[in-house]
């Protein structure tokens, strides 16, 4: 049987060839605005910047779609650990990441591509504040930020020009108190323990915030000196269960949370009057009308952050569109957003073209405010002549005592954990 | 040839296959890889499938085992008599004391209707109801019975038991009604007839007769109460802790080995548990 060959003269090659040509000589702009409207991310990390206003100006000033899911945080590490099929950008925290980038399910990202980089906090870059700051204790945000390049797994503590995630977020955290149902100033981390309060205070079941805030209290109380909170002994494990463990059949904790709505129940409800909080509960308590103080403390602050990171399986268009996300991110409208619910942003000349003149005096610069302050859904927070629980970002981000870490006895430590859970 | 494919035996079997196809690979098969699992070991967030006694020899070597284990079997055996109480007399009123059969569907029906309901969120409501500040502490405040907040009412044992009998009563209820409604009235009308009281015949008659739906309530609620964390944990505060707040603590830190090993010391615990129950009781009459 005869084949018929089809007609490809050298003339009919050349000219499917020169059309090839011109197509890809004018690619991006012209496919970029068709397909982007195709596009959909799916973002998922912890509840604290995972808003539904995100996702929507998203599609308004970008086009494309951003799919959200928000879980507590163990949830995230073992959904990011297990499912890299299941997201694209991952918006997670800095210890977080610790523990899930040798798996090597997240890539590197070029910061060559992110415009800002340049004004991305010290803190992030090479881990101070300004160029005489000391640098806390525990799983500091820059030492595990960067990488080697493209495929690494492991940590290099220089800024490489790869990082794991670009940072977008973050916070001094402490405890919180009802300066109504207390009565009387709080000043030290140890207060959480004092008999005063028994029966009304409480704690976070997050194993790896829990323990540091238990470090916090210990170290106040003066009963264990710690090399490094953020790396502790077997030992030092060990004697900051027992003590906690003691507080606890003594009745001291009323209840733990896992997740921050609950922590604002219990504080709102006045079953607890003194415990570890984040600050969109502080701000959705104040909401509410019921007095609620973010507590500086003398011992300093445990602080976080958090940041951005994309899935090895992401690349091509979508790729393209999650770096425009990234540069769209660190331009100001979110970083005003979450700043006026009392997060630092990684970038915050760009949040100040966002925010009033009033508001960046109240949350940034630690100044009285001279209106009323209201959180992004229009709920007063504060009034005239108010200054935010602590003062400005130099005050706050300037007295952090150690971050939120993951220790090498990190197995140990969940263990014990479980054992004061049970006990 | 022909015998063979029409014998009984070929016909049973061919019978059978779906539901043991399903049971296979359902039932059997998990449990196996769960079984398997429980002996390889984990880093922070990987399994490594080498065999090793590790997460048994923690388990049976911690404290924290024993104390948890005993905790739950607390649990099961006060929920275990407070559900038999309130089902059978609940049970009992339906099945001799309501006349027309009408009025037993009706009543019966209205006891399932909160089952309408999510558990969670019936057991969640508990928690406004209960606190500090909540429905149950101002009302007793304003009728004068107490003048602080009863702290114990929430976030503790009591209210863990609270919201496990609310949830599993009726499961109890279910199988009793169900036995008792086929017992003989004319065996309790001899009864009366030969003198008995009524507390004889509750003991003698009526009991006895019940005790395979009896069994098979127990089995539902110790089943239920020894596997369910959530209400645990969130009417405790987290401050108490049950076999499945074990495992699901490990699985949210990806350690599933350690996890798979609980599981599977809960098991066999949980089929000891039946095995004695059944040996008091042959439920297959029922059946």
């Amino acid at each position: 049987m005869a084949f018929k060959t089809p007609d490809l003269s050298r003339r009919s090659l050349l000219k499917g060839a020169a059309v090839t040509a011109a197509a890809t000589a004018f690619p991006a702009p012209m496919i970029w605005a068709q397909n982007i409207k195709d596009v959909t991310l799916r973002q998922f990390g912890t509840g604290v910047s995972n808003i539904n206003e995100v996702a929507q100006k998203v599609k308004e000033d970008l086009g494309f779609t951003l799919e959200m899911t928000a879980l507590d945080s163990d949830s995230v590490t073992q959904r990011a650990a297990t499912q890299p099929g299941s997201f694209d950008i991952a918006d997670i925290e800095y210890w977080i990441c610790k523990k899930i980038w040798p798996t090597g399910n997240l890539q590197a990202m070029d910061t060559s591509k992110i415009k800002n980089y340049d004004k991305i906090v010290g803190i992030f870059r090479d881990g101070k504040l300004a160029p005489d700051s000391t640098i806390a204790q525990g799983t500091a945000p820059h030492s595990v930020g960067f990488t080697s390049g493209p495929g690494g797994t492991d940590f290099v503590d220089t800024e490489s020009g790869w990082m794991t995630l670009i940072p977008t977020i973050y916070n001094a955290d402490t405890l919180g108190i009802r300066p109504d149902l207390i009565g009387r100033p709080i000043d030290s981390w140890a207060e959480l323990l004092n008999p005063e309060f028994k029966g009304k205070a409480s704690i976070l079941d997050i194993s790896s915030i829990g323990i540091m805030d238990m470090a916090m209290v210990c170290e106040a109380m003066g009963e264990i000196q710690y090399g490094d909170k953020g790396n502790m002994t077997r030992d030092e494990i060990d004697k900051t269960m027992a003590i906690f463990t003691e507080a606890k059949r003594a009745g001291q904790f009323r209840a733990f949370w896992k997740s921050f709505d609950e922590s604002v129940n219990l504080m709102a409800s006045g079953e607890v009057v003194i415990q570890s909080m984040w600050s969109p509960a502080i701000t959705a308590v104040k909401a509410r009308g019921i007095p609620c103080v973010y507590q500086p403390l003398k011992e300093g602050y445990r602080s976080w952050g958090g940041g951005i990171g994309l899935s090895k399986n992401l690349s091509g268009l979508e790729q393209d569109a999650a770096y425009e996300y990234i540069n769209w991110y660190l331009d100001g409208w979110v970083g005003g957003f979450l700043m006026r619910q009392g997060y630092y942003s990684a970038v915050p000349e760009t949040s100040k073209n966002f925010m009033s003149a009033d508001e960046w005096g109240y949350w940034f610069e630690g100044k009285a405010a001279e209106g009323d302050i209201a959180n992004p859904y229009g709920a007063k927070l504060a009034g005239a002549g108010d200054v935010r629980d602590g003062g400005s970002f130099a005050d706050r981000m300037g007295a952090v005592a150690c971050w939120n870490s993951v220790m090498t006895e990190n197995q140990y430590m969940v263990r014990k954990w479980n054992e004061f859970v049970a006990a | 040839m022909d015998r063979f494919l029409r014998s009984r035996t070929l016909t049973g079997w061919a019978l059978i296959s779906p539901v043991a196809v399903v049971l296979i690979c359902f039932l059997i098969l998990p449990i196996i890889v769960i079984a398997i699992v429980s002996f390889w070991q984990a880093t922070e967030f990987s399994i490594i499938p080498a065999f090793s006694w590790e997460n048994y020899d923690f388990l049976f070597g911690s404290p924290v085992t024993y104390r948890v284990f005993l905790n739950t079997f607390k649990y099961a055996v006060i929920t275990w008599a407070l559900t038999l109480a309130i089902g059978f007399t609940v049970a009992y009123f339906l099945a001799f004391h309501v006349r027309t059969l009408t009025w037993q569907i009706t009543l019966f029906l209205l006891c399932t209707i909160p089952f309408w309901t999510s558990n969670i969120i019936r057991m969640i409501s508990w928690i406004p109801f209960l606190g500090r500040n909540g429905i149950a502490n101002s009302a007793l405040m304003s009728w004068g019975v107490i003048d602080e907040p009863v702290e114990w009412l929430l976030f503790s044992d009591f209210a863990v038991i609270l919201a496990f009998v609310h949830l599993y009563t009726l499961f109890m209820v279910v199988p009793i009604f169900n036995t008792m409604m086929r017992i003989d009235k004319s065996l309790i009308e001899a009864a009366r007839d030969a003198g008995a009281t009524g507390a004889q015949i509750l003991w003698n008659v009526i009991i006895p007769l019940t005790k395979p739906g009896i069994m098979i309530g127990t089995i539902f609620v110790v089943t239920l109460v020894m596997g369910d964390f959530i209400t645990v944990r969130i009417m405790s505060g987290s401050q108490s802790a049950n076999v499945g707040r074990l495992i699901s603590n490990d699985i949210g830190l990806l350690q599933y080995p350690s996890a798979a090993a609980t599981a599977v010391v809960l098991l066999i615990t949980v089929l000891i548990t039946i095995a004695i129950l059944l040996r008091f009781v042959d439920i297959r009459k029922e059946l």
